[in-house]
């Protein structure tokens, strides 16, 4: 073991500090008297006798909203769907503009890469009217497919097969690989860090959408996590902040639970360690 | 920049990028293309009276003194954001890509804050800063500093910049981490920071390698401050005192959903959306030209 | 084989949400369905839920379902989109300052009267509360939409503060000048920073939230000025702003002296100053009578509600003030069949019936929007028990209402607001004087106003 590595931790522990205060008053204002809360009487020690809270939610629910268990299913199937389904139409479409000639392939690439910049506001009113056109209005569908598009995907994956070693490509040709074993057996092992990156990220926009779920979904039974977070916030009425801040807290474990599942392939393997 | 090694066929590629395509048509060209309409028109919110009015939503943008001040205050907003998320995230990441004890356990505390539901973090801001109410708010005002963002533009800047830039933090982190761990690791402890010959040996060796992230998170930064701030904003300041913290981005929010001005806040989108594609479209230039030297 | 477990897991996890929906709809396909959009949050949200399932158990016809849509705005933008698209739910919940833009909605809404005819539906505007049913109805006095949650500007104060500056607590101010008094005193002897009892909190005298409605256009209401020309917009979409007049100046004027002076705070827009008075850090907090449900439950000191004060130099008689909050508009869509409207016509004869109107108002801080309503609560001795929460009521009944205190029929007044806003601050912060602030203000404003104009007429 080598000798601690003074600088790095005080510059990380610097850096968690900025980022547990805000988590650590979710979590200590989760057990505390909501009345304190709204008044800005939050205290940074939680309060054991304050956690029954947490049974309260899972059970009943709270003002305004539905049991959290159901919203945190209907939230997890649609970040799930969003991440996986982003992944693979833009590792594919970064793949093909990356690796192929055919033409209008720089036209696609700028077609995919410009929708960055369109801002949600000017596509909802457009994009509800598609969807209803389908008849997808009100359905898990609806709520998923628009939201697959991704630029940032595309780009990023382009980003990184434009830096892979033109030796490897060659390679692998010579050993025989099609098109299709080259992307399986090489480019998705090469570009596994970015994978999970990108994973953890779409996962948590796909947990973390408001306004279209808002818009498309016209059933309680599809609301998600963070609608009920939005319905028990009361304006003009009291506010359960304990049980706001209590439903934040159980909102934040999935998210958590991917970034530890995908922690595995941020660590490098033995072999990366020896190229 | 290109690669130069490809495989042959058409067909194949063009089935690739079909499902990307078909939905971008759907779900991002339709739409551009109906607001690019409606800038040209005058509209009620129900679309029930259309009248097309050609240039005259922009004319009266670009006439409006107003409205080019808050330009030149976006730029400055969006860059701060973006070197300042950028900036602590890199460090972080370096940080946490060095072979330390517990960097595992420092990995999961930096990432997860990414997953803060907005309407949440919203909250807490004010909780924090809010000067009557706020923890930091009340603290700074005990301690004789007057601080005030209700009032003082530019402590209401500062709120806004240092709130968004927060929240991306994390997400620069992640890529940031993922663009060190590709680099192999021979290279990484050559450059090992130990004083200035090690900052020397990052930038020329380490940095080089990072750029593809580094090009990606510019885009992926500009195009979050330019956008994805009007909930930071709206909870903290609403965009005041007086215009101090209005970005382009809050009057098109405002404008389109709240005031329902359709042709009025298409226009402005658009040019939201050339000023992005410009800036982007510069650097990739820019970039590709360094990456090819 | 692991990842493949793990992918046919999302995959029935995804689908079982898109399965819930057909069976919810299976049970109610006998009735006539009423879709509800709502922006009502928290207990709130739950009490429209409460009348949902009274209304649905009083009668086997209809069955009415409450949808929450997010924000004020983001519900009305959401029943456009929906519009658009043919899909617009039967009733949505409007806030006060969108109604200018419904009513150029032509086609897209069935305005109350027009539903009254088509479907037999009886309702007397005559039974509402004259400033509530002004601010939802054509000049002539035909109704456009149902009123429902509604509230006005009030003055809120800390009793305990007003003991410890030596002022009466039993005696709110009841002019400006009072007022203006009261405040100093209450930063001479109550608002000091050594104060031990403030409990390291900065005290200030008076705040004031929702300034735009409440300094200016509540004002001008009870002063029984015009907040615009023809009739505050009633009468056509060539009205002007006109709140740059002597007496709004002066109150503005006054304001930014006792800000100048400390004894006067500005802490922020439209309701998000409310914390300030009920964590007690405020002696006097102008704001909604409808946050009087989160003081009782939050304050910690004796506080007490008072009408907004007037300024006896401008009008002896005041006027009522005016009232905010939403109403129901009935939409429509190309398919929707007489006895959809019926249906609605149903639920809303339901929600003006005098018993369950002011089993809303107890239930939440709105106040009843019939009389009858507000004779039950009476009747009930409700305001015995809940002293002050008549105030709102009182306020709005006082006097007669005139075309000045009717309410505001004004395109896009959410913007106007926010240009108010920011020429207020601007002043506040000391960059232009009162009249230049109001004067610049209703320059802008008017340019919104052409523009909304322009944007409605063929």
């Amino acid at each position: 073991m080598r000798r601690i590595d003074w600088p790095a931790h005080v510059v990380l522990l610097l850096g968690v500090a900025l980022f547990i205060l805000p988590l650590w008053l979710v979590l200590a204002g989760s057990t505390q008297d909501s009345a304190a809360i709204s008044r800005g009487e939050l205290s940074l020690i939680p309060r054991l006798s304050g956690l029954h809270v947490y049974a309260d939610i899972l059970s009943q629910g709270s003002p305004g909203a539905g049991p959290v268990w159901r919203m945190l299913l209907v939230s997890g199937a649609m970040a799930l769907t969003i991440a996986i389904g982003k992944i693979v139409i833009s590792i594919l479409s970064a793949y093909a503009v990356t690796f192929f000639r055919f033409p209008f392939r720089m036209a696609a690439f700028w077609t995919i890469f410009i929708t960055l910049m369109l801002p949600v506001e000017v596509r909802i009113v457009p994009t509800y009217s598609v969807m209803s056109d389908l008849g997808l209005i009100n359905t898990f569908p609806g709520l998923t497919i628009p939201l697959i598009a991704s630029a940032t995907a595309t780009l990023l994956f382009r980003q990184t097969f434009l830096v892979i070693p033109d030796e490897l490509v060659e390679a692998a040709r010579m050993d025989g690989a099609g098109p299709w074993r080259f992307f399986k057996d090489i480019l998705i092992p090469v570009s596994s860090s970015n994978l999970a990156a990108l994973f953890v990220i779409l996962f948590v926009y796909g947990w973390n959408q408001y306004l279209w779920p808002l818009l498309v979904a016209t059933t309680p039974q599809l609301d998600t996590i963070v609608i009920g977070i939005v319905k028990m916030i009361g304006t003009e009425t009291q506010t359960e902040w304990n049980r706001v801040m209590a439903t934040a807290v159980l909102a934040l474990l999935p998210p958590v639970a991917v970034v530890i599942l995908m922690q595995r392939w941020f660590v490098r393997g033995l072999t990366d360690g020896e190229k | 920049m290109e690669r130069r090694t490809i495989f042959p066929g058409r067909a194949f590629p063009i089935l690739l990028v079909l499902p990307q395509l078909l939905l971008t048509f759907v779900f991002f060209l339709w739409p551009a293309g109906q607001a690019i309409w409606s800038s040209m028109t005058r509209a009620d919110p129900f679309g029930i009276r259309t009248t097309f009015v050609g240039t005259e939503n922009f004319y009266d943008l670009f006439t409006d003194p107003l409205y080019r001040d808050s330009i030149g205050r976006t730029l400055v907003f969006c860059v701060a954001v973006s070197v300042l998320s950028m900036g602590v995230a890199l460090l972080l990441a370096v940080c946490a890509d060095r072979e330390i004890r517990g960097r595992g356990w420092y990995r999961i505390m930096l990432i997860w804050p990414y997953a803060v539901a907005p309407a949440v973090a919203a909250v807490l801001w004010i909780l924090l800063l809010h000067p009557q109410i706020g923890l930091i708010g009340r603290w700074l005002n005990r301690h004789g500093v007057p601080w005030d963002y209700k009032l003082n533009g530019l402590q209401a800047m500062s709120v806004v910049i240092g709130a968004s830039a927060w929240k991306q933090v994390s997400y620069n982190f992640i890529f940031f981490l993922a663009g060190l761990q590709s680099i192999p690791r021979a290279v990484i402890e050559a450059a090992r920071m130990d004083g200035a010959k090690g900052w020397f040996r990052f930038r020329t060796m380490v940095l080089p390698l990072l750029m593809p992230t580094v090009f990606f998170l510019i885009v992926v930064n500009l195009v979050y401050a330019a956008f994805d701030t009007f909930g930071t904003i709206q909870a903290l300041t609403q965009g005041g005192p007086g215009k101090a913290t209005e970005t382009l981005v809050v009057k098109v929010f405002r404008d389109g959903l709240i005031n329902l001005d359709v042709g009025g806040s298409s226009a402005q989108s658009v040019v939201l959306m050339l000023g992005v594609i410009v800036l982007t479209a510069v650097q990739f230039r820019f970039l590709s030209r360094r990456t090819d030297s | 084989m692991h990842r493949r477990t793990l992918l046919a897991g999302a995959a029935a996890l995804a689908a079982s949400p898109a399965a819930l929906p057909a069976t919810a709809w299976a049970q109610a396909a006998s009735k006539t369905k009423v879709v509800f959009w709502h922006a009502m949050t928290g207990a709130n949200g739950d009490e429209i839920n409460r009348i949902a399932r009274d209304f649905n158990a009083s009668q086997s016809g209809v069955e009415v379902e409450p949808i929450f849509k997010g924000s004020y705005p983001e519900t009305l933008t959401a029943a456009i989109a929906a519009w658009r698209a043919g899909q617009a739910p039967h009733i949505a919940q409007i806030y006060e300052v969108g109604t200018g833009s419904m009513l150029a909605a032509g086609p897209a809404v069935k305005q109350v009267w027009q539903l009254a005819q088509d479907t037999g539906l009886k309702i007397d505007p005559a039974t509402y509360l004259p400033a509530v049913r002004g601010y939802y109805s054509l000049v002539d006095g035909r109704m456009a939409s149902m009123p429902f949650n509604s509230s006005t500007g009030v003055m809120w104060y800390n009793k305990d503060a007003f003991e410890m500056a030596g002022l009466d607590p039993e005696k709110a101010p009841v002019t400006w000048a009072e007022f203006a008094t009261a405040a100093r005193a209450l930063k001479e002897k109550w608002a000091v920073p050594t104060m031990a009892k403030s409990g390291g909190q900065e005290l200030m005298a008076t705040t004031t939230s929702w300034f735009a409605w409440i300094q200016l256009e509540e004002y001008s209401a009870i002063h029984n000025l015009p907040f615009a020309t023809k009739a505050d917009g009633f009468e056509g979409l060539d009205t002007e702003l006109k709140f740059n007049a002597a007496p709004q100046v002066k109150q503005l004027q006054m304001l930014l002296e006792l800000a100048r002076d400390g004894a006067f705070k500005y802490t922020g827009r439209d309701n998000t100053p409310d914390p300030v008075f009920y964590s007690g850090q405020t002696a006097i907090g102008f704001g909604s009578s409808a946050g009087r449900a989160d003081i009782v439950r939050n304050a910690k000191f004796k506080w007490a509600a008072a009408m907004l004060p007037y300024d006896p130099a401008v009008i002896q008689q005041p006027n009522n003030t005016i009232i905010g909050g939403a109403s129901l508009w009935t939409m429509t869509t190309p398919t929707r069949k007489p006895e959809e409207y019926k249906a609605v016509a149903q639920f809303l004869q339901f929600l003006a019936q005098p018993e369950n109107d002011t089993l809303y108002h107890q239930h939440t801080g709105y106040v009843p929007v019939t009389l009858g309503g507000y004779e039950l609560s009476q009747k009930q001795g409700y305001y015995e028990k809940n002293p002050g929460a008549d105030i709102a009521i009182k306020s709005l009944t006082r006097g007669t209402v005139t075309e000045n205190s009717r309410g505001l029929r004004l395109g896009r007044l959410p913007e106007i607001r926010n240009i108010v806003y920011e020429e207020v601050e601007k002043a506040l912060q000391g960059q232009q004087n009162a009249q230049a602030a109001l004067d610049s203000a209703v320059a802008r404003g008017n340019r919104v106003l052409r523009e909304f104009e322009k944007s409605v007429r063929t």
